[in-house]
Parts: structure tokens; sequence; C-alpha cells
């Protein structure tokens, strides 16, 4: 490894003739594109924290799967999908008004389900008694250790999750945005918004891998929150999480491989940037199209609606 | 009766039958003894003092609400055979600010947002974008349905809600207090917006308010919800002082304005705290 250089497409060539880099940028673009989707919708339906809760979760699945002597991914995915059907068991916003209040009742246990998950996890790394790298790298993530069989496991899962996201399609939309109303028309709400929460399980699991379980949200959240500052469009917004996701992934991996510093710092902080951007970018938008728009809105606002037509 | 046929006047067909309607939740008595009839393009208003059961009467036609005695018949079939075919708008506060998709997004889930997968782009997706357009014009939606719902006014979600509930041609129209917390001008406003679509599509319209005055120059129907039961008929015969007072159980007048409207005065729930 000679070190950066200018010459770019050079330090590209020299990255990927490193097998681990090629792994790491295999999983970090699946699970990119996997957490800007998925995490656009529970941006959406207001479930960050829930999402939280599963990614914190993983990590005294992954540390007890150490502990046992079994893969961390195998840690990973079990605990979250248990997480996953253990809060969509819970008794949930229990008045429906309309979709549009939050789950006050059910945070209260989720938090303390969280703390006790967190201590877990140390209480299993304490005990595998291993490289003391290994706390770290799972809570923050590292560069080097995705495997040939991970990736495999990784691309099946995304496929899967996306799979059956595209499936619940519009009404996993109408649920998110209309509970009451989605209800009337027949859509299965608690089912959508249970299936919803197991994908979510299986997107914290895999991005855990590459990001470490407390900085999933740099996946999950970010890129999602960047995207609707910029649309209000659901398709297009999802893209563009999408988008946002894959980009702040190569780059911090890139960046991670050239510079001693981890890789999770990396991804976050560009994650971060970009949002800082796309809220600049709102703001401006925002004050300059309101200024020009503001001479033709205030017309419509009292007129009685299609009673003169 | 049932050797008069005439005594049915082969008038519009009947949207809605309840015969001897009784719900129980939490094993509390909520309302019992409720029979009523709407016909096709009638505008009806549910009206009745707080915690009486208005919405759980609505949630019971729309087969969300289990009953304990009686039949219900909604477009003819079992209450949740036929919700296709009815626009719900249910009683709910405004969209949180921060929501961050297009009133147009909104309208669009009411087309169809019950239809599993993603819409595709093709003929179908371009048939859903124009009645989109066609029922965010019919309610005068137009100037602001592409901005951010959160971002709306009362008033403008509203409309963009019953958009929503009208985009499939619904034949039922259940609007559950449409005009709470919108300012004056805005009641009226949308009252006269469900009146001209009950008229011009021939929608039944079964609309919960708090106030009736916004609402009353336009009722061909008046339920009347109490605890025990319901009183059923025209304005002029169930919104009397009489009826009334003996329904709330409290004086309530009832009168006449210079241009002979009826005014409701005493009424205890027209401007009461929300029970929520």
């Amino acid at each position: 490894m000679t070190g950066f250089s200018l010459d770019l497409v050079a330090d590209v060539r020299q990255l990927l003739s490193y097998h681990f880099m090629l792994n790491a940028l295999r999983a970090g673009t699946i699970v990119a594109v996997l957490c800007g989707a998925i995490g656009y919708l529970m941006v959406l339906r207001r479930q960050s924290f829930a999402g939280h809760t599963l990614a914190v979760i993983g990590f005294p699945g992954a540390a007890g799967a150490t502990w046992l002597g079994l893969s961390t991914g195998l840690g990973y995915y079990g605990f979250c999908v248990a997480g996953a059907l253990v809060i969509a068991a819970l008794p949930g916003p229990g008045r429906l008004t309309g979709g549009l209040g939050g789950d006050g009742e059910s945070s209260a246990v989720i938090g303390t389900v969280q703390a006790f998950a967190l201590a877990c996890g140390f209480l299993f790394v304490t005990l595998y008694q291993g490289f003391l790298s290994g706390l770290t790298g799972l809570l923050f993530g590292s560069i080097t250790g995705v495997s040939d069989d991970q990736v495999l496991a990784l691309l099946a899962a995304g496929a899967g999750c996306l799979l059956v996201l595209a499936l619940l399609g519009r009404p996993l939309l109408f649920a998110s945005v209309d509970a009451e109303v989605a209800r009337a028309r027949g859509v299965p709400v608690r089912l959508v918004g249970a299936a919803f929460l197991v994908l979510l399980g299986l997107a914290a699991a895999g991005a855990s891998q590459i990001t470490g379980s407390l900085l999933v949200f740099a996946l999950l959240v970010t890129p999602a929150a960047a995207a609707g500052q910029l649309t209000a469009r659901p398709g297009r917004g999802l893209l563009l999480s999408v988008a946002i996701a894959v980009s702040v992934t190569w780059l911090g991996e890139g960046i991670a491989f050239y510079s001693p510093y981890p890789i999770g710092f990396w991804v976050t902080t560009l994650a971060f940037a970009a949002f800082c951007l796309a809220l600049g970018y709102r703001q401006a938008r925002d004050r300059w199209g309101s200024s020009r728009a503001g001479s033709r809105r205030p017309a419509p606002a009292v007129s009685p609606a299609g009673s003169e037509r | 009766m049932s050797g008069q046929p005439a005594a049915e006047p082969a008038g519009p067909e009947e949207v809605l039958a309840l015969d001897g309607v009784a719900v129980t939740a939490g094993g509390r008595l909520i309302f019992s003894d409720v029979s009523l009839r709407v016909r096709a393009g009638e505008f009806v208003a549910v009206l009745g003092p707080n915690g009486v059961g208005k919405s759980t009467l609505l949630k019971a036609m729309l087969g969300l609400q289990p009953t304990s005695a009686g039949t219900i018949r909604v477009l003819g079939a079992a209450p949740g055979r036929n919700n296709s075919s009815i626009g719900y708008l249910p009683q709910r506060r405004a969209f949180d600010p921060a929501m961050r998709i297009r009133g147009t997004d909104v309208v669009r889930l009411g087309w169809d947002g019950d239809r599993w997968g993603v819409a595709l782009p093709g003929r179908r997706s371009r048939q859903a974008r124009d009645r989109v357009r066609e029922a965010i014009a019919l309610v005068g939606a137009e100037d602001y349905a592409d901005r951010p719902i959160g971002q709306l006014s009362g008033g403008e979600q509203q409309r963009l809600l019953i958009a929503q509930a009208l985009i499939r041609r619904p034949r039922l129209l259940v609007l559950d207090e449409p005009l709470d917390s919108l300012d004056v001008s805005n009641q009226s406003a949308v009252s006269a917006l469900v009146q001209q679509v009950c008229r011009s599509a021939g929608v039944a319209v079964l609309l919960v308010a708090h106030d009736v005055n916004p609402i009353l120059p336009y009722l061909d129907q008046v339920i009347y919800l109490a605890h025990g039961g319901a009183v059923m008929g025209p304005p002029e015969q169930v919104i009397t002082s009489d009826t009334l007072s003996m329904l709330y159980g409290t004086a309530v007048d009832v009168l006449r304005d210079r241009t002979g409207r009826l005014v409701v005065v005493g009424q205890p729930d027209s401007h009461a705290e929300h029970r929520r």
C-alpha cells in the first residue's frame, strides 16, 4: 500500500486490488441501498426511536455470538429480528387519531429494553475476554472484517428485504401517513407495521456489520432526513435517500482506506455533511422561493372553494 | 307496512339502514336502540352531546366497531363490505408540521393506496394522476396541493382530505367532525363544498358536527344521538327547543334570525373543550 496520491484513478485501482476492500465496498453498497430505502419510510413513520433500539439490540446479539464462538452476523440478525417482533407485539398507539400521534407509552418501554440490551452486550464482551478491539468493532464498525460469506448473507437478506418492501409499497405508505383511513379501506395496518419492523430489524442488523451498532443511524436516518429536506415526493425522496446513503458509504470507505481513522467516523461525518447541505439548501430555497411566490398566495386562502363555480 | 309499497316512495335508493343498533365497548353501553335511514343524495348531520358515541356510530357503519345488537345495512350489504364505495374522513387533529409528503400524494393514496406493490408508470398511472387532479380541482385546492401537507393550514388540509375521500366517486361520504378546528369562514366554506358535492354528484353525506349552525342551511335530515337512543327527522322537526332541551337535559333555545334561518343557542357542546 503506497498511500494516497493525487492520481485518483490509480488510488481507486489500488483500493480495489485488496480483497477486503472489495468486500467492504460490496457489503457497504448493499447495506446503503437497504438502509436508504427502509430509513426513508422509518423517518416518515416517525419510528426512528424503534430503529435505534433495534440497532442497539444487535450489539448483545453479536457480542453473545462471539462469546459462544458463533458468527457475529448470526447474532445481529437473530437479536434484531427478535427485537422487531417484540416491539411489534407491544401495545402501539392505543387510540388511533388518524395516525397523527406518536406512540408515547411504548417509547418508555423501548428505552428500558435498550439500556438492558447495552448492559448485556457489555457483559458478553467481558465474559469473552478476547482482544479488546472487538468491542469498538462491534460498537463503531470496522472496514476489515467483512468475509465472502457475510457478503453473500447480506446480499440475500438485502434482496429479500427490498422485494418485501416493494410488495408492501402503497399500503405501507398509506398506513404510515393515514392509518385510520387505510384501515377503513381494508389495509391490515397492524400486520403491515409488524412486517415493516422486521424489515427495519434486518436493515439494522446488516448495517451494524459495517458501521457498528451505534453508528447504524448514519445510514438509516441521516440520508433519509437529508432527502426529506430536498423533496416531499415519496418516490423521489426514497431514491434520493438511497443515492445519498450509497455516496457517503463509498466515499467514507475510500477515505477510511487511506486514513488512520475508522470507517464509522467517516461515513457518519459525510452523512452529517450531506444533511447540513440539504438543510441549508431547503432554507435558502424556502426564503428565496417564498419571497417570490408571496404575491400569488393570499388569494385562495379565503375563497369558498368550489361554491362559485 | 309490508302491504303498502306506496308508503316507501320509489325515490332515491336507501344507502344506509340501521335498526335497533347498540354498541357496548369495554363493558359499557355506548348507545342502544338506534334506528335510521339515509337515502342517496341526502345531507344528514349527526349531532349530540360529547361522549355519546357519534364517532363510534360511524365506525360501526364502516365495520370497524362491532355492534352488540341490531342490524346495519350499508349500500345493501353488511358493514365493511362496501368500504371502497365510502369516502371516510376520521376525526383528527392536523398533520404534523414535519410531515414531508405533498397533498397530492395524500389524495393519491385514496385512489390506490390499498393496492399491494408500488405504482408502475403506464396508462393506469396516468389515469390515476388525472383523477387526482380532478379531485383536487373539485375541492379548489390546486394552489397548494403540491406543497408538503404539514405546512398547510387546517382548512387547506381538510379540503385535501375531502378530495382524498371523494377520489373514488363514493356513494356515501362519512365525515367525522370535519369543521372542528377550522375558523368560521373555513367552516362555512367547507360546509358549502360538502353540500355542493352532495347535490352535484348525488352522494349521500353523513356528517358529525359539534356545532349545528354552519351546516344548518344545507341539511335534509338530522340525527340527534343521546344516551339511550336517537331521534331522526328533518331539521324543522328535530331542531326545536323542546326536543333539544329533552335530549341534552338542559335548556336549549332555537331561534330564527332575520332571514328566517334557525340558530341554536345554549347547546352545551357547541364551543366546549375537546375531550381528548
